[in-house]
């Protein structure tokens, strides 16, 4: 699904945040990329969304090299990017009525998938989603959890292939980050989703991560890979096995100098 | 705002202008029975036609100012480049008090009424190009990246993020500046025309020594304002509704 090849990344005056990076991810894999702030996690996210482009070394996603934002793949940021001139209806929306705004060219919309009615493509998924009864309130008049779960419909909505969130739990509260934890699992399950979550919390990837990507300090150079299959069982984070992960990735992130 | 206590408002500057008139008994402070009762007597004549001479100018400049201002405001919002480039200029033009440029406006374009919609125009055009810019330029890059995930180029980015961003600042710089807008509309109409509300006032006061007439004028001027700034604060609501919404 993934294929990372020799990818070099900088920022202007910077020292390389990747170097020579090879990464492979499969289709349907559940991924955290963990790593401390200035690690590079989100920057590794920009590439995979099309956004960044590395100085050297390829990104291909589905066979394709990538020189722009693929319309299959979904991305949620930290602080959601939702429109706040917008209902939450009008946002789950928007992906669909950009396609619509296009049409099916291939570039901007997957090509050959017409979208029919947009509003109730996105109904389905803020029904799904348990936000129906908010869907005429703006961003700002609804909580943080609504809010990601818009975000979440609204990304879901295009029927994504592969979902990239980046800290997409940070400033939720446990219950609302288990919950949307769940949900995200229950749903890459049904769906075949390939999804990468960004994390800087050891027990967020611990918990999300089937394959947990660590990152350090840069420049990294080859991916560190921690195995996590448990984290596909519910009840995952009671066990002892969930412990000694979280104990063992800890001592893998080194302190930031 | 309430609409009970604005005509409370109203009424009660009423009652302290009659206060006044009565206390200074003058002739140049007729009571505001006298100034209505003229006023009234006075809209459906003479007053009306220069009422609306002055409307249309406000009306003009207002639609001028949008229509050029607001999609250079966006455009130099979205690039950076550009920005850099004009931003000096526009630092230099913009704290100019407008109003001085009036004697060039009139030599240049004479005493039509295009000279006295450029005047108004020219303190709109900026007040919406910096405001149209700004809110352009600060537009958080995440939530652009979160819109170009979902498949936006230029266009879709301008259509769904853009534009709709910027119409609140567009508002916002015309409710600022039609106090500025009105003022300087009297000024223009004190010289060159016989039309307009500045003329209707200054010719009835300095000339006719007609002071309720004059009065009924400084009324019309008011309402002008205050209905321009009325119109566009509903149009705001209309259009922004997100802005005054309540939080839950």
């Amino acid at each position: 699904m993934i294929q990372l090849n020799q990818v070099t990344y900088q920022y202007p005056q910077h020292q390389p945040v990747f170097q020579g990076f090879d990464w492979r991810v499969q289709r349907g894999e559940a991924w955290a990329v963990l790593g401390p702030s200035g690690c590079g996690k989100s920057t590794l996210l920009y590439l995979l969304a099309g956004l960044r482009f590395p100085q050297s070394g390829q990104v291909i996603i589905g066979g394709e090299f990538l020189s722009k934002p693929r319309p299959n793949t979904g991305l949620i940021l930290q602080d959601y990017g939702l429109l706040p001139w917008a209902t939450v209806s009008e946002n789950a929306s928007l992906g669909l009525r950009l396609r619509l705004f296009y049409g099916p060219d291939g570039r901007h919309a997957p090509a050959g998938q017409q979208v029919q009615d947009a509003e109730a493509q996105a109904n389905h998924w803020l029904d799904r989603l348990g936000l129906t009864e908010v869907k005429d309130k703006y961003p700002g008049q609804i909580s943080g959890g609504q809010r990601q779960r818009t975000a979440i419909a609204r990304t879901l909505a295009t029927d994504p292939d592969l979902l990239l969130m980046d800290e997409p739990f940070a400033s939720l509260d446990a219950p609302t980050r288990q919950s949307l934890g769940r949900l995200v699992r229950s749903l890459r399950q049904e769906a075949g989703l390939t999804t990468i979550i960004v994390t800087h919390a050891i027990e967020e990837a611990a918990r999300l991560g089937e394959r947990i990507l660590v990152l350090n300090q840069p420049p990294n150079r080859s991916p560190q890979i921690v195995e996590n299959p448990g984290a596909a069982v519910e009840g995952y984070s009671e066990s002892a096995q969930y412990l000694s992960l979280c104990t063992r990735l800890r001592g893998l992130l080194e302190p930031a100098q | 705002m309430n609409a009970r206590k604005v005509l409370l408002a109203a009424l009660g500057i009423g009652v302290a202008w009659q206060l006044l008139a009565w206390l200074l008994d003058t002739n140049i402070l007729p009571g505001p029975l006298l100034v209505l009762q003229t006023f009234t007597a006075e809209i459906g004549a003479d007053l009306g036609g220069h009422f609306l001479a002055s409307l249309w100018r406000v009306l003009a400049s207002m639609l001028l100012s949008v229509a050029l201002a607001a999609p250079a405001g966006l455009i130099l919002g979205q690039s950076r480049r550009l920005n850099d480039f004009f931003s000096p200029v526009i630092y230099l033009l913009y704290p100019i008090p407008k109003v001085v440029l009036v004697p060039v406006v009139l030599l240049f374009l004479g005493i039509t009424d295009l000279s006295k919609i450029v005047i108004i125009f020219l303190i709109l055009f900026f007040q919406i190009l910096v405001l149209v810019r700004d809110q352009a330029a600060a537009i958080r890059p995440e939530l652009i990246y979160s819109v170009r995930s979902l498949g936006a180029g230029r266009r879709g980015l301008f259509r769904f993020v853009y534009l709709p961003a910027s119409l609140p600042a567009i508002l916002t710089a015309l409710r600022q500046s039609i106090g500025t807008a009105v003022a300087v509309l009297y000024i223009v109409e004190l010289t060159a025309t016989q039309k307009g509300l500045g003329y209707y006032i200054y010719f009835n006061g300095s000339t006719l020594f007609d002071y309720p007439k004059m009065y009924a004028g400084v009324l019309a001027m008011s309402l002008l304002g205050l209905g321009m700034y009325y119109a566009v604060d509903v149009l705001h609501r209309q259009i922004s509704p997100w802005q005054f919404s309540e939080r839950e």
